[in-house]
C-alpha cells in the first residue's frame, strides 16, 4: 500500500476508503508527514472528550483513501501538524476553543470563540448556565504600516444579505495588501447539540449543518452511521443518492455563475440562471417533496423514491438545462466586459495552491486536483467513471469554467444514474449499535466528512467538516494585489461556507 | 422676466422634479423586462420614497450638522439644475441667471457636500465612496465642459436656453462636431449618474460602490432626498441630452400653443432614452475601477474632437 502500512491500521466498513489508526506519541506527526510526503492532504482536526480524556483526531488523504489518526491529549496538548499541513491552524484553534487543549503556546488567539459563551462547551463537564466573563472581544489583527496604508474594515453586518463574516482588509489606494478574516459569528453550538441525539435524529440535525450542502452532509452522515453499523444501501438507493447529489450540485453552481455575473454588473446572467435554477427546484419539489432536497437522504437509504415518470421528467429535464447552460456559456464567454472583469482576478498559483491545500472546486480550478468521485469512488460514482473539471488558471475565470464543466459532467451522471436504476427497495433498518464511523462525500465546494461516535443508541460526538475550512486562508492570498473592489467578485468566485464552517 | 417665461419656469420645475423618479422607474423596468423579468412597475421608486419618508431617521454618532444638511443641499443644487436645463421651454425665467458653466458648478457643489458628508462620518465606506467619486468627478467635469464648449461654440453662447433656441432652428441635418460630443455626452452621463459600466446603482456590495458609498449612512428622510437628488439628476442629464442633441419640439418664447405639444414630445423623448439607457446597462458589465479614467479620458477625447471637429468644418 504505497508505503503507507502501519501497525493498527483499521478499514472501517465504509462506502468509501477509510482507515483508522491509534498514532500516539512521535507517530502522530510521522503519519501525517507520511500523508503529505505522499502529496495528501489534510481533510480536519478535531478533538473529542471520551471516558480518560480528550482525543484529537486527524482526517489525512493519501493514496488509498482516508487515514483518521487518533492520538491522546491526556495532559491538555497535542502536537501541531501546522507546519506539515498550513490548513491545519485553525482547526487546531478550533480544537483548543472547543476543548481546552492545546498545540500552540498560551495566549493564542481564539478563532471561532469571540468570548461569548462559557470555555470549552464540547467539554463533558460543560455548564451553559455557569457563570463567566464576558469579554469585550480584543482580537488582534495583524497590521500594515507605512506611508498611505489604511485599514478597511467589512461586516459582520453587510450591506447585502448575506451570512456574516468580518474582513479586515489592510490597503494603500485601491490595492489589497493584506486581508485577514474572522469567523465564528455564525457559531450556533451543532457540534454540542448532536450529543444525546439518537442516530435518526441527528440525521435530521446534519442537514441543517450549511443549507446549500444539505444533501452532501445528509450523506456524508448517513454513510457515517452505515458504516458505524456495518449496513450497506441497495443500489437503487445509492444511485437516487448520486441523482440528489448531482442535482443539488448543479443547482449551487447556477446561483454561482448567476452571481459572479450580477457581481460584475450584468445582472442579465443572474436572471437567466435564476430561472434555470428556479425551474431545477420546482421539480425538486415536484418529484421528491423538497425544493433542496433536505432530509431525503436518510440513514440506510432514501426517504423518496421516484417513479418511471418522474425518472422520464428528471431526464429530459437534464436535456433542456444542458441547452440553456451551452448558450449561457457562450454567452459569457464573449462578453468582453465580463471576461476583463473574470481573467486574472483573484489568482492562485498551482503551487500555492498544493502548498496551502486548497481543496474541492477551487482547488481544481488551480490544479491541485482532487475529486472524491473520480480518486477514490464510492458507490454509485464507481459504475460511472466521473471526469473530474480541472483547469489551470486559478483566477476566478477558472472557477467559472470549471463551475460549467461541472455542470454539463454532474447532468450527464444523473442521466447515467437513470438508465442503469435498477427496481428494488429504497430504505434500509439502522440497527442499534455503538462504535466510530466516517462518512466521506464530494459535496458542491468540495469534501464534506461527518465523524460518528455513537454509545448506546445516542451520539456522543459527531464532527462535520466544511471544505471551507481549507479555503477561507487561501481566499486571504487570492486577494493579495488585487483592488479592494474586485474582493466581492472574488469571494463569489470561491463561494465559502460560513455556516458549515462556524458550526 | 415675462408672464411665459415665468410660467414656464414653474411648471418646468415642478414637472421635473415630479416626473424625475418616473423616468428612474422606467429605465428600470426597461431593465427588467430586458433581462426576461417582470419588474417591479415604473412607480417602484415612488413607493420607496414613501417608505422612506415614513421612517425615524438614524444618525450616526459623532455626525456634525453637515451630515445633517446635506441632503438638503444635494435636493437643493439638483432641483436648481433641473431649472436651468431647458426641457419643456427655452423662455426660462431663471436662464438669465445661471448658464452652462455655472451649471457644471452646481453639481460640482453637490458632489462637494456628499463627499465631505460621506467623509464626516468617518466610515471606511464613506471614505472610499467619496474618494472613487472624486477619481470620476474630476474627470467628468472637463468632458462635460467640452460638450457645452462645442454647442456654445456653434451657438455663440455659453446660454443653455440660446443653446437650445439656436440648435432647435438649425436645419435638421448632421453635424460632425455634435455626433463626437453625443458620444462624450453619453459617457459622461453614465459615469455622472453611476450607472453602468462606471457604477452599478443595483450592487448590494459595498466594497465596489462609488456612489451607494456614500450614503450607506443615510436612513429616512434624507436617504429619500438623497436618492430624489438622485433621480432629479438622472433626469437633468438626460433633458440636457435631449436639449443638445434633439432639442426639435421644445417651445419657443410665448408659445402657449407649442407648451402644450411641448410635454407629449418631451415624454416621448424620455421613454426612448430611457428605454437606451437600459439597454446600455443590460449588454454592459461593471467596468474595474481603474477604467473609469480611460472611460472618462475617452470621454474627454470625444469632446475635444468634437469642438476640433467644429473648427475645422466650422459646422
Amino acid at each position: 500500500m504505497n508505503g503507507m502500512n502501519f501497525e493498527g491500521m483499521v478499514k472501517m466498513a465504509c462506502a468509501a476508503p477509510i482507515w483508522t489508526v491509534e498514532a500516539e506519541g512521535a507517530s502522530w506527526r510521522k503519519m501525517a508527514q507520511a500523508c503529505s510526503d505522499q502529496g495528501g492532504r489534510l481533510v480536519s482536526i478535531w478533538g473529542s472528550e471520551a471516558g480518560k480524556g480528550v482525543s484529537v483526531f486527524a482526517a489525512c488523504v493519501f493514496s488509498e483513501g482516508m487515514l483518521i489518526l487518533r492520538c491522546s491529549a491526556a495532559d491538555g496538548k497535542f502536537e501541531s501538524l501546522a507546519d506539515i499541513f498550513p490548513c491545519a491552524a485553525r482547526m487546531q484553534r478550533a480544537v483548543h476553543d472547543m476543548l481546552g487543549v492545546r498545540c500552540g503556546e498560551e495566549g493564542e488567539r481564539p478563532w471561532l470563540s469571540h468570548g461569548l459563551w462559557p470555555p470549552f462547551p464540547l467539554r463533558k463537564s460543560y455548564d451553559p448556565s455557569a457563570d463567566f466573563v464576558c469579554e469585550e472581544e480584543s482580537y488582534r489583527f495583524v497590521s500594515v504600516e507605512g506611508e498611505g496604508v489604511h485599514e478597511i474594515a467589512v461586516g459582520p453586518v453587510h450591506a447585502g444579505i448575506i451570512e456574516p463574516g468580518h474582513f479586515r482588509f489592510q490597503v494603500v489606494g485601491e490595492k489589497v495588501l493584506r486581508l485577514e478574516e474572522r469567523l465564528g459569528y455564525k457559531h450556533k453550538g451543532i457540534e454540542k447539540a448532536f450529543e444525546g441525539l439518537t442516530p435518526r435524529e441527528g440525521a435530521k440535525l446534519a442537514a441543517r449543518i450549511s443549507g446549500d450542502s444539505t444533501v452532501a452532509y445528509s450523506w456524508a452522515y448517513a454513510m457515517a452511521l452505515e458504516a458505524l453499523c456495518g449496513v450497506t444501501v441497495s443500489t437503487r438507493a445509492s444511485l437516487l443518492r448520486g441523482i440528489l447529489l448531482e442535482r443539488e450540485r448543479i443547482a449551487n453552481h447556477l446561483a454561482d455563475l448567476g452571481a459572479l455575473g450580477n457581481d460584475a454588473g450584468f445582472s442579465f446572467g443572474l436572471a437567466q440562471f435564476s430561472v434555470i435554477r428556479e425551474d431545477m427546484l420546482r421539480t425538486s419539489k415536484a418529484h421528491f417533496g423538497h425544493r433542496l432536497l433536505m432530509d431525503i437522504i436518510v440513514p440506510g437509504g432514501v426517504s423518496v423514491d421516484i417513479d418511471a415518470k418522474a425518472g422520464e421528467a428528471i431526464f429530459a429535464e437534464c436535456a433542456a438545462v444542458r441547452e440553456k447552460v451551452l448558450v449561457l456559456r457562450e454567452i459569457y464567454a464573449d462578453h468582453t466586459g465580463l471576461q476583463d472583469r473574470f481573467l486574472a482576478t483573484g489568482k492562485v498559483e498551482s503551487g500555492l495552491a498544493a502548498r496551502l491545500g486548497l481543496t474541492g472546486l477551487a482547488g481544481r480550478a488551480s490544479r491541485n486536483v482532487s475529486d472524491l468521485r473520480e480518486d477514490h469512488p464510492y458507490a454509485p460514482y464507481d459504475r460511472l467513471g466521473v471526469s473530474m473539471a480541472t483547469h489551470h488558471g486559478g483566477d476566478v475565470a477558472a472557477r467559472v469554467s470549471v463551475r460549467f464543466d461541472e455542470i454539463l459532467e454532474s447532468l450527464r451522471l444523473i442521466r447515467a444514474m437513470l438508465e442503469m436504476m435498477p427496481e428494488g427497495e429504497t430504505a434500509g433498518e439502522i440497527p442499534e449499535c455503538s462504535g466510530f464511523g466516517a462518512g466521506w462525500v464530494e459535496g458542491f465546494r468540495g469534501e464534506v466528512l461527518v465523524t460518528l461516535e455513537v454509545e448506546k443508541g445516542v451520539i456522543r460526538r459527531a464532527h462535520a467538516h466544511d471544505p471551507s475550512w481549507q479555503n477561507w486562508p487561501v481566499l486571504e492570498f487570492a486577494v493579495i494585489g488585487n483592488i479592494v473592489a474586485d474582493f466581492p467578485l472574488i469571494n463569489k468566485s470561491f463561494n465559502l461556507s460560513y455556516s458549515g464552517h462556524d458550526l | 422676466m415675462s408672464a411665459f417665461g415665468l410660467f414656464a419656469q414653474f411648471l418646468q420645475l415642478f414637472l421635473t422634479v415630479l416626473l424625475a423618479p418616473l423616468l428612474l422607474g422606467w429605465v428600470n423596468q426597461c431593465r427588467a423586462w430586458l433581462q426576461n423579468r417582470q419588474g417591479p412597475g415604473i412607480g417602484q421608486p415612488y413607493r420607496k420614497l414613501r417608505k422612506l419618508f415614513q421612517k425615524d431617521a438614524v444618525i450616526a454618532e459623532g455626525a456634525s450638522p453637515l451630515f445633517r444638511i446635506v441632503p438638503y443641499i444635494l435636493f437643493g443644487a439638483m432641483c436648481l439644475a433641473a431649472a436651468i436645463v431647458p426641457s419643456l421651454a427655452t423662455d426660462l425665467g431663471f436662464s438669465e441667471a445661471a448658464d452652462a458653466i455655472a451649471l457644471v458648478g452646481v453639481f460640482a457643489l453637490a458632489r462637494i457636500f456628499i463627499s465631505l458628508a460621506a467623509m464626516d462620518i468617518g466610515t471606511a465606506f464613506g471614505g472610499m465612496g467619496a474618494r472613487r467619486e472624486m477619481l470620476v468627478g474630476f474627470l467628468a467635469e472637463p468632458a462635460l465642459l467640452m460638450v457645452l464648449f462645442t454647442a456654445s461654440l456653434i451657438s455663440q453662447s455659453t446660454s443653455l436656453t440660446v443653446i437650445v433656441e439656436t440648435l432647435a432652428h438649425r436645419h435638421f441635418g448632421i453635424y460632425p462636431s455634435l455626433a463626437f460630443t453625443g458620444v462624450a455626452f453619453l459617457m459622461v452621463l453614465l459615469a455622472e449618474n453611476a450607472r453602468i459600466p462606471v457604477d452599478n446603482p443595483a450592487s448590494h456590495l459595498e466594497l465596489t460602490m462609488i456612489h451607494e458609498a456614500m450614503t450607506l449612512e443615510y436612513s429616512a428622510r434624507h436617504l429619500a432626498l438623497v436618492e430624489w437628488a438622485s433621480s432629479i439628476k438622472l433626469f437633468a442629464y438626460v433633458a440636457m441630452g435631449i436639449a443638445l442633441f434633439a432639442p426639435w419640439g421644445i417651445a419657443q418664447a410665448a408659445d402657449w400653443l407649442g407648451m402644450a405639444f411641448a410635454l407629449p414630445i418631451l415624454i416621448a423623448k424620455l421613454l426612448v432614452a430611457g428605454f437606451g439607457l437600459a439597454v446600455i446597462e443590460t449588454v454592459m458589465a461593471k467596468q474595474r475601477i481603474f477604467r473609469a479614467p480611460e472611460f472618462m479620458g475617452t470621454a474627454f477625447l470625444f469632446g475635444v474632437l468634437g469642438m476640433l471637429v467644429h473648427f475645422l468644418l466650422g459646422a
